[in-house]
Formats: structure tokens, C-alpha cells, sequence
């Protein structure tokens, strides 16, 4: 049966043409591929090619015709053994658009979507009998409990094996667990990191250590393009089980690309979680929820913290949901939110605070990705003041997210704007005193609330 | 496998049964014809957004197919139709994701250059390029963790073959022996960008050579060529001898993407590619001459394009996704 010939987009945003020359005319034989027309786009100038054979009935459109629409029809296209009469009496049913009719509905206003809730699991459990550790150990732990647990889990890294970790987190590991589970790799971030993936998407659960996070960004488009969207691109078929640990944000006289805060920008995305560990309790129970959860998790740790002691519980069960938040110290008169080694910062804020007669809650976020929006909430509809601390920077940082999540969901209760504490807007500086200056200090913490007092 | 002592003989490769050459026939031209339908619906406006057409080098991807077993992944570029098709992924489900319907797929949210099947192994189908190279040497690291003779093929083009990330894998295969078939799509064009404009290294074939990666330069037009290619890289995978590094020699026919006026060449070059080294003119010449009848050809012919069409009416007629689809399958449910 003859067909027509269409107009067609020949770029994502071509809306109409010009039919700039006939290659092939009325009574010529063409084969699929066969150029048969050069049109002029909104780019430029493209040659249309032929999608069947036949022989061209009638040219429908003179050459040099401007302001062609889409789709319409140019040619007519005779099937095998067709007369040229059958290109007069071809109607639009034997147009293969005319298939295409199906209503493609694009409401006028779609709305806003409401994220659906995301589940909040049990964070108060007593875990009973605890002893003090170092969040090195914990985070070693957390690392053997799961290898152990599951033929699944394998850690790679640079020096993480023979060298037992550059900052000696997994000190041990290769021992118990050989070399086909922990696997010292090249300096190659982008290349592990996406070797990694791969082998996440086939159901393997790889724990990737960056020897501090500043060098994720050499594999930043693996962690977003390829670990964060797989799932969404692949319609649910296809997760990616793995973790990406190391330590992050400011260590100490290491200068500026050692010395960086990368919460905001992974917490950015969509389809990763982020978690940052405070404490030695935080530490374990937050690697093994990540190591377990079936996508992508950021485990931001920090280098000064390594080498602290916290009470961690002693049961060999003990993990912690990922995104809910620790009240860490109840008051009544500001929130202050903080996550990672700015807990320890805000802790004594609020000591400080308590001697001038101010109590403060302080709020260890422990996720950042889902962030624990309900208890930043809770707190500041009873205290009714909200000051933010993190170590990095300002702009488009976690503390602006804290602060709009105060404004739109408890602005009545709030007595004072929402404040920011945060790292100097600047990379960091080498000199110890300049150092030193760039970093918060629980001062700015208490000079942040008492301007909201006095306000 | 396929060699019996009737099958067709030629200089340039290993014998074929006529079975395996009627499947492969059949294979370029589904190919062909369902890439020839998507520029189509891409020209109706039916699929948005990049489009890249596998026209021209329909031959590695069945060629190498060929060769594949159950559980080998595969992996990709943008370029993705031939090689979902090949691993088994239905048309419509392919022509449904490109033009954004529930039936594709992703459920349409993947697209064109974003489709994967774990079901069938194939693992994308990705935009980003290069990207592709050091997941797939993760699924060949994936096979060697679980202890299985499985192998991944991993495609790229050339144009590819110039991103940091490919030498990163290759050092990491090589190191620790993956069971990984690099395939060099070498189109002699990345967009517009010729080889010889790209590439210092004028042979990609011997771009694994520091790594000690075994390799071939095979002529990717011929189905005959890369059979015999892949089937040497597959067995030397199988047995655990690491890496294996294939550069087909190939060539698009159709613009890098469909918005692509394609100035950077001439048309001659195209029209002299079609004329004398088409994949599949050149198969279905060698099957003529070894006495199989023209009207298999027709045969195949009618039933491919049936399969194309209804792929078509499917990919117009499967609704658009639900508006819930727009919440699901960001995290899995922990």
C-alpha cells in the first residue's frame, strides 16, 4: 500500500523546516537508507533518508518551501507493483503517524508531588553494656562484623590491605579475610570506584575507601551518574549495593584540597544517602547500616575523630537506622544541629551556654541524606531558636538546608531567624593561626545564640 | 562450533553452518530495520531527545553475539539499540523505552541512551562516555569474585578509547586477570571528530600493550571476521588468561546522533562504505554463493519487518508511564 513520506525532526528541538532540494523523484526507485531529501533545520542543513523501499509516486512540497510543520506529509511512496495512481487516492490512514494519535497527556499544571514519607525506624533502642573505643575500632568492626556476615561484602582501596590503611581503619582485615575480599588497589580512583559499581550492579556489595574524600572527586561521575541513577534509569531492575567511606573535611595543617567538607554536594543528590559519624556508637552502627542497605551510601568520616574514645555498645547486633537523628543534650532555650566532629563543637557550645544560664539542645544529625527533618522540628517547636554549626562552607551548605527546613515548617514557633555557623568562606590556609581561624570554635557557636537572644 | 564440512568457507574467517549464517543474516538486518523505524518515529517526533542509530555496524555486536552464553554481560555506550537487541531484549520493550512508554524497558524512564536487562545481562546503555568501560571491567571483576567462566563484553568506541578511565581499567583487568573483552567500535568518528584528529595512537588494536592485553584488528564489516575474532577472545577469557582487547574496524552510516548534519564527512565516503562493504550485502552475498536460496532472504526479510512493526505499534500504543512512576525506584526500600 503507498505511504506517505513525513517531515521529519531531525533535532530534539526542530519544530518546522525547509525542504532545501529533491535528491530523488517522482518515478525513482529508492531503498531503505537511500537519501532522498535535504532539509534545512533550525541547526542546519540534514539529508532525509528513505525508512522503506519503493518508487516515489508524487512529490507533495516544492523544493525551497519554507516553514515546513513537523509531520507533515512531503512524499508519497508507492509499495512494490503499485501504479502512480495510488499516490492520488493514499489518505492519511495510511500514514504510519496516523498510529501514533495516542493521547499524550501533559497536564497543564502537573503540581507539586509530594516526596512520599520515608520510613523512620526505631534510633532509641538501649543496647545495653558498652565500652569505650575509638571510632578507628568501631569503623573496623563494623567492616569485619559485615565481611563476616556476608560472602558478599569486600573492601577495596588504596593501601587498605598489605599497608593496613593508610589511617590503619582496616588494620587486620586482610588477615582474617584474604585477598580476594580485601583489595588494595592502584591510585585509580575513577577507575576502582567504577570497577566497583559495576560489580555492584551485579549484586555485589562493595565497600570503597577513599583514602580521604577529597580524591572522590576523581570519581564523583561514577558515585552520581553511575551508582546514584542506575536504578531510576533501569526502572527498579537495577541497584547498587555499595558504600564510599573515608575520611572527610578538615584534618589538620594539610592546606586546601585535604581540607574540605563534602556533605552538601553529596547530599545534593538523589538516589544516595549520606551518613556522618560522630561518635564510636554513631561509627559502627552507621557502617553496618550502610553496608547493608541495598543502594549507594556516603560514610563521611573524620581524621581528628579517629583517634577518640566514645562508649560504643558491646552487642554484637548493634546497628543504627539510617536517617534519624540523636538528641545528644536536651534544653529548652536553642537547637543547635551539627553532625560529624561539630557535635563535639556544639557540645561545648553548649556548656559554655549553660554557664551563662542558656540550655541548649544539641542535635548529632548522624544522616545527612535522608535528613531527620521531624526531630530538627520537634526541637525548635519547644525551643523555639535554631542555630546551625558545620564545618564546611556557607553557601549552598547543609546549614542552609537546616535552616530553610526551621523556616518552612516552624516559622510561628521561631522566636529569631534561623543562624549559620560554618567554615570561613575560603580554601584553607596552611598556617596553623590562619588554620585555626577558618574553623569553627564553640565561641561562634555561643556568640550565634546569644545575637538571637539579644534580637 | 559452527564449523561442518558443508558450511561455507571464505579466507577471511572460519566457517559458518547455514544456520548460524541465516541467524546472523537475520540478526543484522533485525538490527537494520529497527534502527532504520526508530530514525523514523524520531523523525515524527515520537522519540525525543539523542538518538544514536547502530546503521553500518550491525556485524560486531551479532558477530560477537555469536559467541556469547548464557550469563556473559555486555555493556555499552549510548549506542545501545544492537546491543540490547542481540542480548536478547525485545524489540518492543527496546522501541518502547525510546518513545517513553510504560511498556519500555525502564518503564520510561531510562530512554534511549539509559536501558538495561538484568534479566538478559546487559548492563547499559549509558550516557556518559567511557563511563561504561570501568563498570564493565567491574562485571568481569564480578565473574572472577563469584568463581564462574562468565565473560563481559564491554564496547566502545574510539572516540571513547581517549578518557583516562579506559587505561585505569585496563591496568586493573590486566593486574588481576579479568575475564573482560574490550571491543573498540572504531567508526573512525567521534561525533564529528575523526580518528586521525583524536588519536596520537594511530593502531587502538595495540592500545593494551603496555598492559600486555592480548588483542586482534579485525574487520568489523565482516560478520565472517569478527566471529572468528571473538570466538579467539571468548576461549582466551574462559580460560582465565585475562583481558582481551578486539579493535573492529566499522563505520556508521547514519550522523553520531539524529540531529547530527554529518559536514565532517563526504557523502561519497558513505555512499562507497554501503556500496562495497555493507555487513549485510556482504553476508548475504557469501550465503548466495554457497547455495542458500533467495527466497530464505525474502523469508527473513517479511518476518523481520513484522517484528519491527509490531515493535512500532507497540511503542505507540503502550500508555506513557503512570504519574506515581515519578517517585519510584530512587532508593530501594531498605
Amino acid at each position: 500500500m503507498a505511504s506517505l513520506i513525513l517531515m521529519p525532526a531531525l533535532s530534539p528541538t526542530m519544530t518546522e523546516g525547509t525542504l532545501a532540494r529533491w535528491v530523488k523523484t517522482a518515478g525513482e526507485t529508492v531503498s531503505a537508507g537511500d537519501v532522498i531529501a535535504e532539509i534545512e533545520t533550525d541547526k542546519a542543513t540534514m539529508e532525509v533518508e528513505a525508512v522503506d523501499e519503493g518508487v516515489i509516486g508524487k512529490t507533495l512540497v516544492a523544493e525551497g518551501t519554507q516553514n515546513i510543520a513537523v509531520n507533515t506529509p512531503i512524499a508519497v511512496l508507492l509499495a512494490e507493483g503499485e501504479d502512480a495512481s495510488a499516490a492520488d487516492t493514499v489518505t492519511r490512514s495510511a500514514d504510519p503517524a496516523a498510529g501514533a494519535s495516542v493521547a499524550i497527556e501533559t497536564p497543564a499544571d502537573p503540581g507539586i508531588v509530594e516526596a512520599p514519607e520515608v520510613a523512620q525506624a526505631e534510633n532509641d533502642r538501649d543496647w545495653g553494656e558498652t565500652s569505650e573505643i575509638t571510632v578507628r575500632q568501631a569503623l573496623r568492626d563494623a567492616m569485619a562484623a559485615e565481611l563476616r556476615r556476608d560472602e558478599d561484602v569486600f573492601l577495596i582501596g588504596e593501601e587498605v590491605a598489605q599497608y593496613q590503611g593508610a589511617y590503619k581503619v582496616s588494620q587486620g582485615l586482610l588477615d582474617e579475610f584474604g585477598e580476594k575480599r580485601v583489595i588494595d588497589t592502584p591510585i585509580t580512583e575513577h577507575g576502582f570506584t567504577g570497577m566497583a559499581v559495576g560489580a555492584a550492579l551485579t549484586g555485589l556489595k562493595p565497600i570503597v575507601e577513599f583514602m580521604t574524600m577529597n580524591f572522590s572527586l576523581q570519581a564523583v561521575d561514577h558515585i552520581i551518574n553511575s551508582a546514584a541513577k542506575t536504578l531510576y534509569m533501569s526502572g527498579g531492575q537495577m541497584g547498587c549495593p555499595i558504600v564510599f567511606r573515608g575520611p572527610n573535611g578538615a584534618a589538620a595543617r594539610v592546606g586546601a584540597q585535604h581540607s574540605q567538607c563534602f556533605a552538601s554536594w553529596f547530599a545534593h543528590i538523589p538516589g544516595l544517602k549520606v551518613v556522618a559519624p560522630w561518635s564510636s556508637a554513631d561509627a559502627k552502627g552507621l557502617l553496618r547500616a550502610a553496608i547493608r542497605d541495598p543502594n549507594p551510601v556516603i560514610v563521611l568520616e573524620n581524621e581528628i575523630l579517629y583517634g577518640q574514645k566514645f562508649p560504643c555498645p558491646v552487642d554484637e547486633d548493634f546497628i543504627l537506622p539510617i536517617g534519624r537523628a540523636k538528641i545528644e543534650r536536651e534544653g529548652t532555650d536553642v537547637t543547635l544541629v551539627a553532625f560529624s566532629i561539630m557535635v563535639g563543637v556544639a557540645l561545648e557550645a553548649a556548656a559554655l551556654l549553660a554557664e551563662e544560664g542558656i540550655s541548649a539542645e544539641v542535635i548529632n544529625l548522624r544522616s545527612i541524606r535522608p535528613l531527620d527533618t521531624e526531630t530538627i522540628v520537634r526541637s525548635v517547636k519547644k525551643t523555639n531558636r535554631i542555630v546551625s554549626v558545620e564545618e564546611g562552607w556557607p553557601v549552598a551548605g547543609i546549614g542552609a538546608e537546616i535552616c530553610t527546613v526551621a523556616v518552612e515548617q516552624a516559622f510561628d514557633w521561631l522566636d529569631a531567624p534561623p543562624a549559620r555557623v560554618c567554615g570561613l568562606d575560603l580554601p584553607m590556609p596552611y598556617a596553623a593561626n590562619l588554620e585555626k581561624l577558618a574553623l569553627p570554635k564553640p565561641e561562634w557557636v555561643v556568640d550565634a545564640v546569644r545575637k538571637q537572644l539579644r534580637d | 562450533m559452527d564449523e561442518t564440512p558443508s558450511a561455507s568457507g571464505r579466507s577471511n574467517g572460519p566457517a559458518l553452518s547455514p544456520e548460524t549464517m541465516k541467524r546472523a543474516y537475520r540478526d543484522m538486518l533485525l538490527v537494520r530495520r529497527f534502527e532504520e523505524k526508530a530514525g523514523q518515529l524520531y523523525g515524527m517526533g515520537l522519540i525525543g531527545g539523542f538518538c544514536h542509530l547502530y546503521i553500518g555496524q550491525e556485524a560486531v555486536v551479532v558477530g560477537i553475539g555469536l559467541n556469547m552464553k548464557q550469563g556473559d554481560k555486555s555493556i555499552t555506550s549510548y549506542r545501545d539499540h544492537g546491543q540490547m537487541l542481540v542480548a536478547g531484549m525485545t524489540p518492543r520493550g527496546v522501541m518502547a523505552e525510546l518513545t517513553g512508554r510504560s511498556g519500555g524497558y525502564s518503564r520510561g524512564k531510562g530512554g534511549s541512551m539509559h536501558m538495561f536487562s538484568r534479566e538478559k545481562e546487559f548492563y547499559g546503555g549509558h550516557g556518559i562516555v567511557g563511563a561504561q568501560v570501568a563498570l564493565g571491567t567491574g562485571l568481569a571483576f564480578a565473574n572472577k569474585y563469584r568463581g564462574t567462566d562468565e565473560v563481559s563484553i564491554v564496547y566502545f568506541g574510539e572516540g571513547a578509547s581517549a578518557q583516562g578511565q579506559v587505561y585505569e581499567s585496563f591496568n586493573l583487568a590486566a593486574l588481576h586477570k579479568l575475564p573482560c573483552i574490550y571491543v573498540i567500535e572504531n567508526n573512525r568518528y567521534g561525533m564529528g571528530t575523526s580518528i586521525e584528529r583524536a588519536s596520537a595512537s594511530k593502531d587502538l588494536s595495540r592500545n593494551g600493550e603496555p598492559w600486555g592485553i592480548a588483542s586482534r584488528k579485525v574487520d568489523g564489516m565482516d560478520i565472517f571476521a569478527v566471529h572468528e575474532a571473538a570466538q579467539e577472545a571468548v576461549e582466551y577469557c574462559r580460560a582465565g588468561k585475562g583481558p582481551f582487547l578486539l579493535e573492529m574496524e566499522t563505520y556508521r552510516y547514519r550522523g553520531h546522533s539524529m540531529s547530527d548534519p554529518a559536514k565532517y564527512r563526504q557523502r561519497s565516503e558513505v555512499e562507497e562504505m554501503r556500496r562495497t562493504r555493507d555487513p549485510i550485502d556482504t553476508l548475504k552475498a557469501e550465503m548466495l554463493r554457497s547455495g542458500i536460496e533467495e527466497s530464505v532472504f525474502k523469508d527473513i526479510e517479511t518476518d523481520v519487518k513484522a517484528i519491527v512493526a509490531d515493535a512500532a505499534e507497540f511503542a505507540q500504543t503502550s500508555p506513557e508511564p503512570d504519574h506515581s512512576e515519578l517517585w519510584t525506584d530512587i532508593l530501594v526500600e531498605a
